[in-house]
């Protein structure tokens, strides 16, 4: 080591240069380790016909050891080179060896401070630690340190996110409002993922079985268990069987989801805590919130139920390793609780109790049109199909006819009834949405333009779309088919002056 | 305001010249699809009769469209820039008016494309922080683009924060 270097590593660990916690590189070698595992079981038993078993476990168990002390390797490198460093302005996260990186981010612009560990992970002790800026692109906006002992975890998410010290500090530990309550869990299997779940296990049973040589077995068990029913019979067993593990797959997520919920305001910002193997914790920073979404998808709105999503800057990885999509704050609860949630998190009650006005009857017709419409084009593409090739496809025509037509307007109703907008206080609030009914409370400071379209249709019916722009989540919510002047008068008196200009009396 | 109100069309047009560069481009997309049908109607004798039908379709809708679309849009076409939004009117049949205050904008661009430059036209780009979309206003006439964008850079340039 030559003094140069010596005084470098000196002054590194004065800067405040810290390293990741050492552990990582059990918790990867274990990973590599139990993956390399599930896939070695199923083989070993595959060729067991083939194969002594002892050769094939000995030649297993090298490989693993082999791949998981490599992977173990390449995760010390990893840490020993890696440092970071969080000063009175910057989070720094710097990695030298052949590639030098360096990211860098200002802390007045950190905007998230998210906390993941999975079942390894809290076993040891970590968690992986992102810290956001909330900026929509590039990869320069967040600093991920994977992993850092929980604590230290803990102590950085307070510190980064805690502005203006002393000045603006409420309650430390401050008031809740909402934690889990386990009747919610009754929603759970309303959903889509549901029958999603189910299938997925048949195809789990018929892949594992396939593993093992067992799926003629698997195939002859079932064929005896239920040798007595029909075809149709044994469907509905089936149908059945299919419906019950979606059920419990839904209800095990929604218990490794939402266990130990909890969603708190600290020093201003919301934090919310929830997973029962892999647990998060996700901040979000109160200048990024923009409004709330409460979404009612057709089950849970049909037992009188919603959910709750966050508008707010920046809030686009959903990748990684959150599987969920983090916009959510708050399960499927009942509504009042919803709407309790959603006032209480913009801090503002009229938020979503003001009332909606609905849309003009034009609006109406013009999707029981789009309705008619779209059965029409399939029916004569059939019957044209039909006249042409076979019969059958007349027939098929017309049964689509009978069956679409109201189920086309049952849709087309549904989504006139979903049509609404208004005004509160602080907030503009717009509901859309065919199945999934959404009702958006967007911040009137938060809206940073309009777009407004019309089609030919739309202006003979005298009706105008909307677009309230935002820097939050998708970028624009939208208020479809409103009476053009209704709207714009609506849009005028939301964002003051900003419309005004550009209006003329129609007289 | 009260009563009956809507919107005002932008105050200026883009530049006439845009109406060419329209039709231009219709007539290149125009005259490229029909060279390709053509072509294989030559090549492959079984089809021609189905690919002459459909060449013959395609200009019977073409050509209308290349001599209607670009005059409509001429007159839809439409931008104005106060001291606190950009104001802008787009498309022909379907219309699109956009409104950015001007302290959200972020940044400003042009962009000239060989066919535009052949007109002497310009797009200007505006971003703001919305993932929605910029607000964009081509065929202008490149020098009014060149002033437009070093206003609009001059105003953003002295607004603080990150506009969102």
């Amino acid at each position: 080591m030559t003094v140069a270097s010596v005084a470098r590593s000196r002054a590194r660990t004065e800067e405040g240069w810290r390293q990741l916690h050492p552990r990582t590189v059990w918790v990867t070698a274990l990973t590599v380790a139990g993956v390399l595992a599930g896939v070695a079981v199923p083989i070993i038993i595959g060729i067991a016909d083939d194969v002594p078993i002892w050769l094939s476990v000995v030649v297993a168990l090298g490989g693993i050891a082999v791949a998981s002390g490599l992977a173990a390797l390449v995760d010390l490198m990893r840490w020993r080179y890696t440092t970071y460093r969080v000063t009175d302005e910057r989070v720094e996260l710097r990695y030298a060896w052949v590639l030098h990186k360096t990211r860098s981010v200002p802390r007045e612009r950190v905007r998230t401070v998210d906390l993941t560990a999975n079942p390894l992970q809290r076993v040891f002790g970590l968690a992986k630690v992102a810290i956001g800026t909330g900026q929509q692109a590039g990869e320069h906006s967040h600093v991920t340190l994977d992993p850092v002992d929980k604590a230290v975890a803990e102590e950085l998410r307070r510190v980064l996110l805690r502005r203006a010290p002393a000045a603006e500090v409420e309650a430390p530990a401050g008031p809740e409002i909402a934690t889990l309550d386990w009747r919610w869990i009754r929603y759970a299997p309303i959903s889509v993922t549901t029958p999603l779940l189910g299938a997925a296990a048949f195809g789990a049973v018929i892949q594992v079985s396939e593993w093992f040589k067992l799926q003629g077995e698997v195939f002859e068990t079932v064929r005896g268990l239920f040798g007595g029913l029909s075809i149709l019979g044994l469907v509905a067993v089936l149908a059945v069987a299919a419906v019950i593990v979606g059920v419990i797959g839904s209800l095990g997520l929604f218990v490794e989801m939402w266990y130990r919920y909890r969603l708190a305001r600290e020093d201003g910002n919301l934090v919310m805590t929830r997973g029962l193997l892999t647990t998060r914790t996700l901040s979000l920073e109160r200048r990024r919130l923009r409004g709330v979404e409460v979404i009612e998808p057709l089950g849970v709105r049909l037992a009188g139920a919603a959910r709750v999503d966050v508008i707010v800057t920046g809030l686009t990885q959903k990748t990684d390793d959150n599987k969920t999509d983090p916009k959510t704050i708050l399960p499927a609860a009942p509504y009042e609780t919803a709407r309790r949630v959603a006032a209480d998190v913009l801090g503002s009650p009229a938020a979503t109790a003001t009332p909606v006005t609905r849309h003009p009857r034009a609006a109406l017709w013009r999707r029981v049109r789009w309705a008619l419409y779209s059965v029409l084009t399939l029916v004569a593409v059939l019957a044209a199909l039909g006249w042409l090739l076979t019969d059958v496809l007349l027939h098929l025509a017309w049964i689509s006819a009978v069956v679409l037509t109201p189920v086309a307007l049952f849709l087309a109703a549904e989504s006139y009834r979903n049509l609404g907008h208004g005004l509160a206080e602080r907030h503009l609030l717009t509901r859309y949405g065919v199945g999934a009914r959404r009702t958006a409370a967007l911040e009137r400071t938060g809206v940073i333009g309009w777009t407004i379209t019309s089609s030919p249709f739309q202006r003979k019916a005298g009706l105008v779309t909307l677009h309230a722009t935002t820097s939050a989540n998708k970028g624009a919510y939208p208020v479809y088919d409103v009476d053009a002047n209704e709207g714009l008068h609506f849009a005028d008196e939301a964002i003051p002056g900003l419309l005004r200009p550009f209006l003329e009396s129609q007289d | 305001m009260e009563g009956q109100v809507r919107l005002r069309p932008p105050r200026n047009r883009v530049d006439p010249r845009a109406v060419r560069y329209w039709m231009t481009t219709e007539a290149i997309s125009n005259v490229v699809g029909a060279l390709v049908l053509g072509v294989l109607a030559l090549l492959i004798e079984p089809a021609r009769f189905w690919l002459l039908l459909a060449l013959g379709v395609a200009l019977l809708i073409g050509i209308p469209y290349m001599i209607v679309m670009p005059l409509w849009r001429y007159r839809v076409h439409r931008w104005e820039v106060t001291e606190d939004a950009v104001y802008t009117r787009t498309g022909w049949l379907w219309q699109e008016w956009r409104i950015a205050p001007m302290s959200r904008i972020q940044t400003v661009d042009t962009a000239r494309g060989p066919l535009e430059q052949a007109f002497r036209l310009s797009s200007v780009t505006v971003t703001t922080a919305s993932a929605a979309g910029p607000l964009k206003i081509r065929g202008l006439d490149h020098v009014v683009a060149e002033d437009l964008v070093e206003r609009l850079t001059e105003v953003t340039q002295a607004n603080r924060g990150d506009a969102t």
